[in-house]
């Protein structure tokens, strides 16, 4: 398989994901979209680790994986913490900062 | 695995494409079903497909390590969390199928199709290359070869990380600690509550109320409805109406005899000398 196939299924999957993010509003599902998101970068970056036959692209996947679950774990936590205050896991309803 | 499949004979190449073309048809199905169904728990299923998927992609380009830790850390350890927070936020926790804000959905639509497009566009148009033979890039010198490039060239981005999973995890303990707003009961406190209540000891273990109704464990109250105690609030709260019943066995009985005149002389019989004895 060429790297374009992997290229191309990556851009699919990360459209994919930025759907999921604008259309759906539980906050959780919106979380696992962006982690699509980021699993479909990382596809890319395999892709072209390969393609080059160096492994910079693979250390590159390395720390998106790493940045990602910091993120992660921040992102449930602030949910967590949104759910125990206004009982609730949708994003139309944390609209206290809207004017 | 990467061994395998890196190998250059034509079983090899015929192998690596029929799975390539399943996994790929496979993880942008389950991408395209985590967008669509409903209940978040489903959603986390169908991300676990695509990341399983993709370990697989890693595994066929040469990238074992790679493969092993999406598996290990984002199948195994970061899903698992997502299922944590599902359950301590309600399992059943659905979207609302109603659009806020007006048009949204066409908008998105549109919008994710031009940009899909524009990616296209931009691929086809980038000179990428046939993959390069499998030389550095696989087998054992994969491990120690990204060792070798964290340790030199991306030693700063490394620590960086390091700095960034403590502020992480010193983040998710910041936001998810609450403030007592009472004081903690003490050992004393409870034991005063505890006799005040008038039930000393614990409450009895789960189905003892399915199998008994006795005066000194009683299911049901003496006017018939079944007692708070013996019902969990959880189970009325998520039934509703239609909560569990509990109907003892002299009372079907004395329907399908006689009617229900023996069922308060029944009660009214026992439950004295019940709370007499307790």
């Amino acid at each position: 398989m060429s790297p374009v196939h992997y290229v191309a299924l990556s851009a699919i999957l990360f459209v994919i994901g930025g759907v999921g993010v604008l259309v759906r509003r539980n906050a959780i599902v919106v979380f696992m979209c962006i982690e699509l998101m980021l699993n479909a970068c990382n596809l890319a970056f395999v892709a072209f680790a390969n393609m080059h036959g160096n492994l910079d692209g693979q250390v590159i996947a390395f720390f998106v994986m790493v940045v990602a679950a910091a993120e992660v774990v921040v992102g449930l936590a602030i949910l967590m913490a949104i759910y125990r205050a206004r009982r609730s896991a949708s994003v139309d309803d944390a609209n206290l900062l809207k004017w | 695995m990467s061994h395998v499949l890196a190998a250059g004979t034509d079983t090899d190449a015929i192998a690596r494409e029929s799975i390539f073309w399943i996994l790929a048809v496979g993880s942008v199905g389950a991408a395209l079903a985590m967008i669509l169904v409903r209940r978040a728990v489903h959603c986390a299923i169908m991300l676990a497909v695509v990341m399983l998927s993709l370990a697989t992609f890693y595994a066929m380009q040469g990238a074992p390590f790679l493969a092993f830790v999406q598996i290990i850390v984002y199948t195994g350890a970061v899903l698992m969390l997502f299922l944590f927070v599902l359950m301590l936020i309600g399992i059943s926790s659905e979207d609302s199928i109603v659009e806020t804000i007006k048009g949204q959905r066409m908008a998105a639509g549109l919008a994710a199709i031009g940009f899909f497009v524009i990616l296209i566009l931009g691929i086809g148009h980038a000179a990428l290359g046939p993959a390069t033979p499998p030389s550095v890039a696989s087998g054992n010198s994969n491990l120690t070869g990204l060792a070798t490039l964290i340790f030199t060239r991306y030693v700063f981005p490394f620590e960086a990380t390091g700095a960034l999973l403590i502020t992480a995890a010193l983040g998710a303990m910041v936001l998810a600690h609450r403030e007592r707003t009472s004081p903690k009961p003490t050992q004393r406190e409870l034991a005063a509550r505890r006799l005040a209540s008038g039930h000393m000891a614990p409450d009895p273990a789960p189905g003892v109320y399915a199998l008994h109704d006795a005066a000194d464990m009683p299911a049901l109250l003496p006017d018939g409805s079944s007692s708070d105690a013996s019902v969990s609030t959880a189970l009325s709260q998520r039934a509703g109406a239609d909560a569990p019943q509990f109907v003892r066995p002299e009372e079907r009985i004395a329907i399908t005899a006689e009617g229900d005149e023996l069922v308060p002389d029944d009660v009214s019989s026992v439950t004295p000398s019940g709370r007499a004895d307790s």
